[in-house]
């Protein structure tokens, strides 16, 4: 089978951080990533099956990784070597059983729910994090039966996405999919999975004012994770900062109120509160202000339009950032993070109100809101370099989710 | 030699190129055989003695109105109020008329014992003053004497305790004006009225009113039944104002009012260039032209429009009246019109004009792209008696580079404005109905105004009304060099060229269409026969 393998090696390393410069994505070619035939990862258990990656998307922590861009901090949750790919719609050959205990029959399509905490890494007794559900806060991700990696696509024993083989899938990360989904709709559930748990952990009230910073995958998926699950309980106004046209048209489609340029969503959000402005910032502002990108200039984005008192959510991942904090102590602001996914029956449902985890409920937002929409173009695995620039230009080219098809087909590129 | 009055050349193949604003620049641009080429009069003769003739009107009142020394009496409160930044323009070479003015009605005002004396400045919704603007307009030996002891005020229409409201018009709308101005026992009001627009009881009513008061007329409907504004007699917005002048006369308020006109002398010696027919210009001219030309070509747009900025006009004043406001009105616009008029017959299908860098609000600031719009299609579109220049559904063609770009300082409601509500839309009306009550209330952009250099919130709107008639009116509009994202947002077409522009006219037009150019500045008023 062939893999895109992610190897250690620095001097590769550098010059895709050099070459990153040019624009992310543009170092793939001569970055640590390479193009290799292997062998299929060994079933580390019982409770693994084999999953064939039918589509496998590039997400911007990938890019990151493969930029050099990342935090240090992931440095001892990873293994080396490593197929990338955590966004992944697959299929059982050989059946399986999913996170709930049911059997799946074979040739079943799943999508994974990549975190590798306690029980694929056959921990007991679970940590507190993950015998609440929470396994997106597991501690154990560099322990246990498996090599360190937090995530499948990170790991190397459990292979990734990104391969024309098999990866290895724990019954615990095994959600199927429905049969009315297309491949496009399933390979949007893990993102969209990130953007529910963000969503529903924000604490957004009826009649809030939501901003939202960015409008790539992650933005707009928050958009449509709003709209279907916190807006028929608690209406509240979405304002979303998109840089490109099309990201602002899906945006409006999706559900938001007002879509403005990023530059220009201070001012809006500033009209909508009524606010004043003091030292650069809203005196009244936003309630909540999703922050899907992650940089320095998003978060200070965030902070400088959000009430005192009010919640700014790191959803997209962010790295080293220079930011002034001062106005965070002054306000009360809460900066919290919103990683991955986990149980929301303590978040802002309750237990008796439907799906539980954040994957099941990222089902249903896709379908509802046609999330599959948002999977701009496919590629071949052999055409990796070209896919990962077309990912790290996903705006600016046009696109929102760039993904490998691993069908045995050549690709489509929109 | 008395001057040539105003000239429509009919364009031939012998006329050379005719010179076209572009913002900071111009370019000389190839009309059609067969188009015309409106020209404003030549500059009338100014006073010889602008000090004798104002001593001279003050003195000799016009109207119902005794001598301004008759009025003036040891005890009273006396109210100078005059026009702000927004005139003249360019603003004019030291002294102003507004100091020439304002010295002698102070020293009358010494003579008869008076010593409860404020200064206003009657910016309406405009933004304040600054420090060396206000020097520059009235003189610096007025400023220190009156702005360090708080009585050289700038109007604050929305300040509660400075606002008295006299009553209901007639037609229902609200007369909230300036309280130490209707409170004082004289109110002298100093204009430059630049066009027929300015003055008569537009002074009061409008440049010393609230908002409350304003919105009455300062809206779409009237603007779009104001055919147009800049004539008083076919003008609902003069209308208006005069039903509001007399409420204020009839509430007790005495009003002398002083206008003033201005010769169309606009630019001083390195610039005359602009102000000359093309196929006078002589060796000098050229080389000023291509001289201007290329160093603005490589002069980075901001210190251009810093250049710009600092040009003082030489117009000179061609009269001064005082008295009763309608009687003095009356004369002025006669003084206004025997400069600016220019007969012109029959309507074209394309109007072309050439935008330059300044208008009313952009004074020591950027023409932002609804100032842009305001310009042309406020302005100049309705510079006309009788019908407009441009028939109905013709087309209007302008040049400017038209960049998205805007003053924080003093348009921070305009670019909310231009991002929030025009990217909904373009319709003056629905753009009222929709937005126009949440802007002029928001307490950021009042406090802006109230406390630093903003025009107020509403004023982007106002500038939007401006061009109802016009948009009402025309068929399209193109702007010729503009930045086509800032253009598509005011919802009119770019064009890279005249020639482009000219055939994106036909589309609209038809083939073989009349084409008709507005030479301006220099302002003039054309009497469309």
């Amino acid at each position: 089978m062939k893999s895109l393998v992610f190897e250690r090696n620095l001097a590769r390393f550098a010059a895709a951080r050099v070459a990153s410069v040019l624009g992310s994505g543009r170092g793939a070619g001569i970055g640590p990533l390479r193009l290799l035939e292997g062998d299929p990862p060994e079933l580390p258990g019982p409770d693994w099956f084999p999953l064939r990656p039918l589509l496998s998307g590039i997400c911007g922590s990938d890019l990151a990784t493969l930029d050099g861009r990342s935090s240090r901090y992931f440095e001892d949750m990873v293994s080396f070597p490593f197929v990338p790919g955590h966004e992944v719609v697959g299929q059982l050959d050989e059946g399986g059983v999913d996170h709930a205990g049911r059997a799946l029959e074979a040739g079943t399509r799943a999508v994974i729910e990549p975190v590798l905490g306690c029980a694929p890494r056959n921990i007991r007794p679970l940590c507190p994090e993950c015998s609440t559900g929470h396994t997106g806060l597991c501690g154990n991700v560099a322990f246990g039966d498996l090599g360190p990696g937090l995530q499948t696509g990170y790991c190397t024993d459990t292979g990734g996405g990104w391969s024309t083989g098999v990866l290895a899938a724990h019954a615990s990360q095994l959600h199927a999919v429905p049969e009315s989904f297309t491949d496009e709709d399933a390979v949007m559930v893990e993102p969209t999975a990130c953007a529910v748990h963000a969503a529903l952990s924000a604490g957004v009230a009826d009649g809030d004012v939501v901003a939202v910073v960015g409008a790539g995958t992650l933005g707009l998926a928050t958009v449509a994770a709003l709209h279907q699950l916190i807006r028929p309980t608690r209406p509240c106004t979405v304002m979303v900062g998109a840089r490109y046209a099309h990201q602002r048209e899906l945006a409006g489609s999706l559900g938001a109120d007002t879509v403005v340029a990023p530059d220009q969503l201070a001012r809006a959000v500033r009209r909508r509160a009524g606010s004043l402005v003091l030292a650069g910032r809203l005196t009244e502002g936003a309630d909540v202000v999703f922050d899907c990108v992650g940089s320095s200039e998003s978060v200070t984005l965030a902070l400088s339009m959000v009430r005192p008192r009010g919640r700014v959510v790191l959803v997209g991942m962010p790295g080293r950032v220079s930011v002034d904090l001062a106005p965070l102590w002054h306000r009360e602001l809460t900066l919290v993070g919103a990683y991955a996914y986990g149980d929301e029956s303590s978040g802002d449902r309750s237990p008796d109100d439907g799906p539980r985890r954040s994957f099941d409920l990222a089902i249903g937002v896709v379908e509802a809101a046609g999330l599959g929409q948002l999977v701009s173009a496919a590629y071949p695995l052999e055409r990796y370099e070209e896919a990962i620039a077309h990912a790290g230009a996903a705006g600016r080219r046009g696109a929102v989710k760039v993904v490998f098809d691993l069908r045995q087909s050549k690709g489509t590129v929109r | 030699m008395s001057p040539r009055p105003g000239f429509v050349l009919d364009v031939d193949r012998s006329t050379p190129p005719t010179l076209f604003w572009h913002g900071e620049r111009f370019s000389l641009e190839t009309l059609p055989v067969g188009s015309r080429v409106i020209y404003a009069p030549e500059p009338i003769e100014p006073l010889a003695d602008p000090s004798a003739a104002i001593r001279a009107a003050l003195l000799d009142p016009v109207g119902d109105r005794d001598p301004l020394p008759a009025l003036l009496f040891p005890g009273m409160t006396l109210t100078i109020a005059f026009d702000d930044i927004s005139l003249p323009l360019p603003p004019m070479e030291r002294p102003d008329i507004r100091q020439l003015v304002i010295e002698q009605v102070l020293d009358l005002a010494a003579a008869a014992g008076v010593d409860d004396v404020e200064l206003i400045v009657a910016l309406a919704l405009h933004r304040r003053m600054t420090e060396p603007e206000l020097r520059h307009a009235i003189g610096d030996r007025i400023y220190d004497a009156f702005a360090p002891h708080g009585l050289l005020t700038q109007h604050d229409a929305e300040d509660p305790d400075a606002l008295v409201h006299l009553g209901l018009t007639d037609e229902g709308e609200d007369v909230e004006i300036n309280r130490r101005a209707a409170e004082s026992d004289l109110l002298v009001y100093v204009n430059i009225n630049l066009v027929a627009m300015d003055g008569g009881h537009k002074s009061v009513a409008t440049g010393l009113a609230s908002y409350k008061s304003l919105r009455h007329h300062h809206n779409p409907q009237t603007m779009q039944r104001s055919r147009s504004f800049m004539d008083q007699h076919r003008s609902e917005l003069h209308s208006a104002n005069w039903r509001m002048g007399r409420l204020i006369a009839d509430s007790g308020v005495t009003v002398f009012q002083i206008e003033t006109t201005l010769n169309n002398d606009t630019f001083p010696g390195a610039f005359q260039f602009l102000q000359k027919r093309e196929w006078e210009w002589k060796a000098r001219d050229r080389m000023g032209y291509l001289a201007t030309s290329k160093a603005l070509d490589r002069t980075p747009p901001r210190y251009a429009r810093q250049i710009f900025q600092s040009v003082k006009s030489p117009h000179r004043m061609t009269s001064v009246q005082a008295g009763e406001v309608e009687a003095v009105h009356a004369l002025t616009t006669d003084h206004v019109w025997a400069q600016q008029g220019v007969v012109v017959q029959g309507q074209t299908d394309i109007l072309t004009m050439g935008l330059p860098y300044i208008s009313p609000y952009n004074v020591n600031s950027i023409l932002n792209p609804i100032l842009v719009a305001c310009l042309g299609l406020g302005y100049l579109f309705n510079m006309y008696r009788g019908k407009p220049l441009v028939r109905e559904g013709g087309v209007l063609i302008m040049t400017h580079p038209t960049p998205w770009e805007f003053n924080p300082v003093h348009h921070p409601s305009y670019i909310d404005f231009f991002e929030q509500v025009l990217s909904e839309t373009t319709d003056p009306v629905e753009v009222a109905d929709r937005f126009e009550e949440s802007f002029a209330t928001d307490p950021w952009y009042i406090h802006l105004y109230r406390t630093g250099h903003a025009y107020h919130g509403v004023h982007p709107f106002y500038m939007w009304y401006w061009c109802a008639h016009a948009l009402q009116h025309l068929g399209g509009v193109v702007i010729v060099g503009g930045d086509p994202a800032a253009v598509h947002r005011l919802g009119f077409r770019a064009a890279s060229t005249l020639a482009d522009a000219l055939e994106m006219a036909q589309d609209v037009v038809g083939p073989s269409p009349t084409l008709t150019h507005l030479h301006a500045p220099p302002i003039l008023m054309a009497d469309v026969q």
